[in-house]
């Protein structure tokens, strides 16, 4: 039923901003996953690098717990490898040149009304949901 | 204590990442198809996420990070191009996949293959960025 993902959506919501609030009140810091991982793999932001390593340690480690309480859980990813490539190399570039994603803009920037975040947030979604029109219903790929 | 501290909010993202279904590609394509299958989970996902952030916002007003250190300066006011272009190309990118950087690490553990192609892809990108940065600060 749908109406439960978006009890659910809500719940996981709030956990994303306490973990978000944390690592600002306590680490000084914005969480954004684009910036936390960018800064480690371009080398431009070494002299934090535990603290992202453990931010994303915990990213990743915390599914795992969490998945065997779950009966089935498909992230319904394309098949279609060219795509998923073309994709992760869009975001990549992407959000490094916004400097932010989702988490950062989105949750961390609209929360304080950085008209850079909602600026941000609006073109993301504008060019992501024209992607969906042109490659799903236009050329029917994905 | 920073790693520490870096974990558990790791964690906590993570974690609301994996029950919100955000990792669920079709669900964030579906939040996308305004003019398909609309899934509007991705609103309440957001909405959840700004309220407690918001109230850290405000408490951080005036004081200093528990660990030390300085919170992060106000926001820049201007939307520069580097701004828009790249929100559009990540837009493009999170549209065709359904995966932004955030879930794409979450979903690591259980997603297989196809989503560590992402993440590949995604760092390589990262690393393209570099020079393009370089000539084009983020503020112009």
């Amino acid at each position: 039923m749908i109406e439960q993902d978006w009890i659910w959506g809500f719940a996981g919501g709030v956990l994303i901003g306490l973990g978000g609030a944390v690592y600002l009140l306590v680490n000084g810091r914005i969480m954004g996953a684009s910036g936390i991982l960018g800064g480690l793999v371009d080398g431009s932001e070494l002299s934090t690098k535990w603290e992202r390593l453990a931010f994303i340690a915990g990213t990743i480690l915390a599914p795992v717990v969490l998945y065997p309480l779950y009966r089935e859980v498909d992230t319904h990813i394309t098949g279609n490898v060219a795509v998923v490539i073309v994709a992760g190399l869009l975001v990549g570039i992407g959000t490094r040149l916004a400097n932010g994603c989702t988490s950062g803009h989105g949750v961390c920037g609209m929360s304080r009304l950085s008209l850079r975040g909602i600026a941000a947030t609006v073109f993301y979604i504008l060019a992501g949901g024209m992607t969906i029109v042109l490659f799903r219903h236009v050329l029917g790929v994905i | 204590m920073r790693p520490l501290f870096g974990f558990i909010a790791g964690a906590l993202f993570g974690a609301g990442l994996f029950i919100s279904g955000m990792t669920d590609t079709a669900k964030v394509q579906g939040w996308l198809d305004v003019f398909g299958d609309w899934d509007p989970t991705l609103a309440f996902v957001m909405g959840g996420a700004i309220l407690p952030m918001a109230v850290a916002w405000a408490v951080a007003r005036g004081r200093k990070p528990a660990l030390g250190g300085r919170f992060p300066t106000p926001p820049e006011p201007r939307v520069g191009r580097n701004l828009i272009v790249g929100s559009v190309l990540f837009g493009a990118g999170w549209g065709l996949a359904g995966l932004c950087p955030g879930p794409s690490l979450a979903s690591l553990s259980y997603g297989g293959a196809m989503h560590w192609v992402f993440v590949a892809a995604m760092i390589a990108g990262m690393i393209a960025a570099v020079p393009i940065r370089a000539r084009m600060p983020a503020t112009t």
